[in-house]
Order: C-alpha cells, then structure tokens, then sequence
C-alpha cells in the first residue's frame, strides 16, 4: 500500500513537472502577433488598490491595442534584492512601481531611466517640485512620485474632549511644546496605567528624522564638495528630546510601546489605554476596519516647530528600466496610470495622499471622513525626507542610527551620548561611501 | 521502595516538562489558528481570547478572493515534491560513496557540504539567475526545483552519509559471500536499510523547498507561477503593515501539507529507527 502511495506521488510530480517546465516567456518586448508588451510591477497590496491597478491595466489595454501591459503582483518585502536580481540578469519590468528611499541605488547603478525626456508636460507640471526631489538623483529624474502618506496623530476622540485640550487643526497644529503639555494634561485625566501617547519606535530613526523637519532638523549636510556630513544641532534635538521626556520624565507616554509596531499599538488605543497613536496615513484603514463599534477617532496633524507642519516623506514611486526597449511607451502607460482620477483612485485605494496637484483637489479626498481633509491640508508641508539621497543611510540607520535613537528613547543614554553615537560613529560610516 | 517513590515524581516531572515544551512548541500554531477564525474587530481587541468569541470564515473567503492560494498551493506542491524526490535519488548514491570510500576526497567532500551551507542566498542568486535565464528556466517551476535541488542536496548528502554509516559494511559483506552481487547487495540489503534516513532527507527537502520564499520571489514572475510563500507576501505592505486576518487564513492553510506529509511518513522514520536499536 505504502509501495503503491509513493509510485503515485511519484507519477503525480512527474506529470505535474512538464506543467510547470512551459515558460511564461519574457515575450522579448513583443508578443505573437507583434504588439509590444510592457511589464508593470506592481506593489499594491491593500484588495481596493490592487482591484484600481488592474483595472486601470486593462482600461490602458482596452484602448491600446498596440501597446499591452501586463500586470505582474510584486511584495515590498525584500523588493530592492529581488529588483537588482532582475536588473542583474537582463529581466526587469519595464515599469517598476517602488519608494523613492529605495531608489537610489538603482539610479546611481545605471539601471533606471532618466525621464526627463520622457515625461509630458501635464505630468510635471502637475507634481509638485519637492515631490520631485525625492527622486532626483544627480542630474537625473527616475521616478515619478505618486503616491505619500505623512505621519499624523490617530486620537481618541472622547478621551481628548473630556480633558479639555485644545484640539490642533492644520492650520493651527500644536507646538512641540504645547504636545508635550498637552500629553500630561491628558494624562492625568486618563488615570493610572494609561498614558496620552503611544509612540510605536521599533523603527526609530525614519520617525525621528521625518518628523523633525517640523523643527528645522536636518542631521545630514552636503558641502560645497558634495559630500554629507552628520551634524546634530538644537533643531534636530526637539522631536528626540520630546519623545525622550514624554517617556521618561512626564510619564505621558508608554515605555512599553517603544518596541512596537504601528499595528501593535491598535489594541491599547482601541482599549483606551492611550489617547494619542502617532501613524503613517495609511493605517485609517485599519482602524476602520478593526475599531469596535461606537469608537470614535479623529486624525490630528503631527506637531509644528520653527518650520510649520513641514516633515520628510519617501513617496511611493512608478519608474522605467534602463534596458526597457520600449521607454516611451512605457512613459505613456505612466503618464495614463497618473492622470488626476486615476491617481485618486489608487491614493483612495492605498488610503493615501496623491502627489498630484490635481488630484488632491478632488473632492472626495477632501472629506472630513475618516481624516482625508487633515491629510490633504497637510500635503503642501511634506518635503523629502532627510536621508533620501545620503549614500550609506542604510547602514548608518542600522548600525548606528536605531539602536543610538532606542537607546536613547528608553533612557539608557543621554543627548549628549546621542548625539555623539550619530556623529561620530555616523560620520564614520558615511565616509566609507565617499571616498 | 525509596528509588520507586523518587522515580514516580522525577517521571511526572519529565512528562510535565516535555508537556510544557510541546506547549510552547504549538502555541504560534494555535494562535495563528485562532486569528484565522476572528472577526476584523477582535483582531483589534485588547483582551484576545483563544476562542474566537464570533468565530467567522470570512478571512479565508477574503484570502481566496484576493489571491490564487489554490493555485499558489499547487505551484508549492510540485516544487517541494519534486525537489525532494530528485535530491534523495542524486544524494542517496553520493552519500554511500562518500560514507563507503573513506580518504581525503571524501573527507574535502564533507567539508565543502558543510562550508556550502553558510552561503547567503543573495550570493548565490544572481549567478544563479543568470544560469536559469540561459536555459529559459526563469519564471518555471522547472527551473524552481533545479535551484532547490541545488540547494538542499548538500545538506541531504551529508545528512545520508551518517545514515550510510550506521548500516553496519559486515552486512553487506555477508551478502557479498553469499553470492549476491553489489546492485542486488545494494537494492536488497542496504536500502531497506537506509529508508529511513532517505525519509527523513526527503522530508527535510520537502520542508525546505515548501517553505523557501526568497528563490521563488525573484525567479517566479507571473502570478499563475507564484507559490504560497510569495503569494503569502501579498497580504503584506509596506514597513510590515498586515492584512492579519487573511494572511493567517492563507498561512493556516499553508502549513496543513506540511503536516499532512509528516503525518504520513513519521512513522516510516521512527518505525526504522526503532528497528535499528532492537537489532543492535
């Protein structure tokens, strides 16, 4: 019996395998009847932002006859190794859909093209030039930025009215100052073993630096010869020093949460066991959908400092493959995916800001429902993020950068040590990139 | 009577310690089981019971909706079957020479076997790629099982060579006096002998392919080619964001093949190894 089990197991693999064997084909660029074919890469995940890519695929396709755009399913988890296997081996999508912080490698590498000559005008003019400095590289354009998300304050709408705060609009954000206070303020009314503010830090370092833009924060210099320096002024100590104080002097925010993830955080804001969660946009979806019934939130914008509401993004990025063969076409089937209702379908589908100008007048993104008018008042302050186009930034963000911010937030080391950790450990690393 | 009443209290104690780690060892299964079942309201809930409290099927309708987890599972089960059958068929005949024929190359065989496993995949992956893309193998399973053939026969070789080894050379002496010659030696004597441990390879083979992710995500593009691992990474976003419900839905049924095959053959392997302590 045994004996006959495996020769079936056997004969089933063996004739399952030549299934398998027959090649999807990379086409050569063309298909059998001659059409040019274009691969699109898409990291769209959320079933709303998957549902508008193919659809809007097979509107492009439906009108395009000649030029067919297939549409392959990509995973943000490990995208850059498997984008440079492609780009190694001669099989890259022609269309690569991808975060600006994650590009330039690829551009300095050669594997991305310039599109500066590819762009219409519509598309250029329409996206705001900060937005486009996240990805310029050198003299080179080699993304199309499309889609952001600032990182706002998720608030428990009852706790907050109860205390009595003031409650911070765009317009009228609160000081970092005015948070802190406003997070002891809270926090005494909540009572004992809750806390104002929840503050997910498992990943440190983009938080700190994204959000302390607001202040005037730059950590990284670029001198006259181009090369970036680490530099830790009084500006880039007010978001550290904030969040450092609301955990280990005010008690207004968890020591617990420090090692969490955004999503970690839900249940205790849920609970009512914190006020204030600060988060990306994007995860509104997720309250919506995991909120219990009757739970009433609102989305704040983070703190202001010296600078405004400014803060650092790394959009969501479309680019075209040096090797593509079909570069303009490719930009066609961008500049068509990014047209200002198609850019709102994908933001609404991704509970994301689009970059374009256009789009974000459209009214349904202006809403107060679930907070897309607190995004969409905030999208004029959101610049590049500080790192964008420091080489080395990944190694001095893993080895240096987050366990000296952790450190630091727990209460294990001081400023002074911060800041020397960042500097003079950073500046070391930075410099082994540019010799 | 003194060493019955210590020995009663120290085997409970065993028992309540390997109790305690069989726990341990199931409860990320039980748990991944429980939020399978859950409602997206208590995904967010602060006291998380292991009962569900409205228990629901909706993630798995939600997981087959959004991606081709059927499909996925069948991809999964041609390359984890077909990378097991064909390492155990290449390593078995290695492992015996290597266990038989002792000397330096056997022995530099053995070292590179054991070096080759500290290998990180992103070494490998791109040579490798470019190997595959001229053979046409890239975005087929064929190509798939060749990589994880490649992969795992190391591993298998060495871990076949100590069962070569145990399988006592007088017997297969005996059998040679006995008029029988090296193919019916082999066939007859020592494979029976060896089942258990080309069970086992096997099985570790099946595993390790079943589960790889890496490989499959950059060799498979299309998505009717995609395994349940990279399919699984769907239901993810940036910075870890998680579908939870659907991901641990598709990860439940992930994982039930795995259990199926070791439930099918474990008792092939402790069979045979039991056989082997009665006989010394």
């Amino acid at each position: 019996m045994t004996r006959r089990l495996a020769v079936a197991v056997m004969a089933a693999v063996l004739a399952l395998l030549p299934a398998g064997c027959s090649s999807g084909g990379d086409g050569g660029g063309r298909d059998a009847e001659g059409r040019i074919v274009l691969r699109f890469q898409s990291l769209a995940w959320q079933k709303e932002s998957v549902d508008a890519n193919k659809e809007l695929v097979a509107e492009w396709n439906a009108a395009h006859p000649d030029v067919r755009v297939d549409y392959e399913q990509g995973s943000w988890d490990s995208v850059h190794d498997q984008l440079l296997t492609s780009f190694e081996g001669g099989e890259a999508p022609d269309i690569i859909h991808d975060a600006s912080d994650d590009l330039a490698d690829f551009a300095h590498g050669g594997y991305l093209a310039d599109l500066r000559p590819l762009l219409s005008g519509r598309l250029k003019a329409d996206i705001p030039r900060t937005s486009w400095e996240t990805t310029t590289f050198g003299d080179g354009v080699y993304g199309v930025p499309f889609l952001q998300e600032p990182r706002v304050i998720m608030a428990n709408k009852k706790i907050l009215e109860a205390s009595g705060v003031r409650l911070p609009t765009p317009v009228k954000p609160w000081t970092w100052a005015e948070f802190r206070q406003v997070a002891r303020e809270v926090t005494v009314t909540m009572g004992e073993g809750r806390y104002a503010v929840a503050w997910p830090l498992k990943e440190p370092v983009s938080v700190s630096l994204n959000l302390g833009l607001s202040a005037g924060g730059r950590l990284f210099h670029r001198g006259d010869d181009g090369k970036v320096a680490v530099r830790f002024t009084e500006a880039d100590a007010v978001v550290p020093g904030t969040v450092h104080a609301q955990i280990n002097t005010d008690r207004s925010a968890s020591r617990s949460t420090l090692g969490m993830g955004g999503s970690d955080t839900l249940p205790g804001f849920f609970g009512g066991t914190y006020a204030m969660v600060p988060l990306g946009f994007s995860y509104r979806q997720q309250i919506v959908q995991q909120a219990p019934e009757g739970f009433e939130w609102i989305v704040l914008p983070a703190p202001a400092g010296a600078d405004g509401p400014a803060q650092g993004v790394s959009p969501q990025t479309l680019s075209i493959a040096e090797d593509s063969p079909y570069k303009k076409e490719a930009a066609r089937f961008i500049d068509f995916l990014l047209r200002p209702a198609n850019m709102v379908r994908l933001a609404r589908g991704d509970w994301m800001l689009p970059t374009g100008a256009q789009a974000l007048k459209d009214p349904s993104l202006r809403t107060a429902e679930d907070g897309w008018a607190t995004g969409t008042a905030l999208a004029g302050h959101l610049r590049p993020a500080p790192a964008q186009s420091v080489r080395g930034y990944p190694e001095w963000k893993d080895k240096v950068a987050a366990p000296a911010y952790q450190e630091y937030y727990s209460g294990a080391i001081d400023a002074a040590e911060l800041e020397e950790r960042l500097v003079d450990d950073g500046n070391l690393v930075l410099a082994r990139y540019q010799r | 009577m003194t060493g019955a009443r210590t020995r009663g209290p120290a085997r409970a104690g065993q028992y309540l310690a390997l109790l305690a780690y069989l726990a341990f060892l199931a409860l990320p299964f039980l748990w991944l089981v429980s939020t399978a079942f859950k409602p997206a309201r208590e995904l967010g809930s602060l006291h998380p019971t292991w009962i569900p409290e409205d228990p629901t099927l909706a993630n798995f309708r939600q997981a087959f909706d959004e991606q081709p987890l059927l499909q996925a599972a069948a991809n999964s089960l041609v390359a984890a079957l077909g990378a097991a059958l064909i390492a155990v068929t290449v390593a078995t005949p290695m492992a015996y020479v290597m266990a038989r024929r002792r000397g330096r190359l056997s022995a530099a065989a053995t070292g590179w076997v054991v070096v080759s496993q500290a290998f990180p995949f992103v070494l490998v992956i791109i040579p490798l790629f470019l190997v595959l893309k001229n053979l046409h193998l890239i975005n087929t399973l064929t190509g798939l099982v060749l990589v994880y053939v490649t992969w795992s026969l190391p591993f298998a070789v060495w871990m076949l060579t100590g069962y070569v080894r145990a399988v006592p050379a007088e017997l297969e002496e005996a059998a040679a006096v006995d008029g029988a010659g090296r193919l019916r030696t082999l066939c007859s004597v020592t494979a029976p002998l060896l089942a258990p441990g080309i069970v086992a390879t096997a099985l570790f083979a099946f595993i390790t392919a079943w589960n790889e992710f890496f490989f499959a995500l950059v060799l498979l593009k299309t998505p009717e080619k995609q395994t349940l691992p990279v399919v699984l990474t769907h239901f993810l976003g940036a910075e870890g964001v998680a579908d939870l419900g659907p991901l641990a839905a598709a990860a439940f049924l992930a994982t039930l093949p795995s259990l199926v095959v070791f439930a099918l053959i474990q008792k092939r392997i402790t069979g045979g190894m039991l056989a082997g302590a009665v006989k010394s």
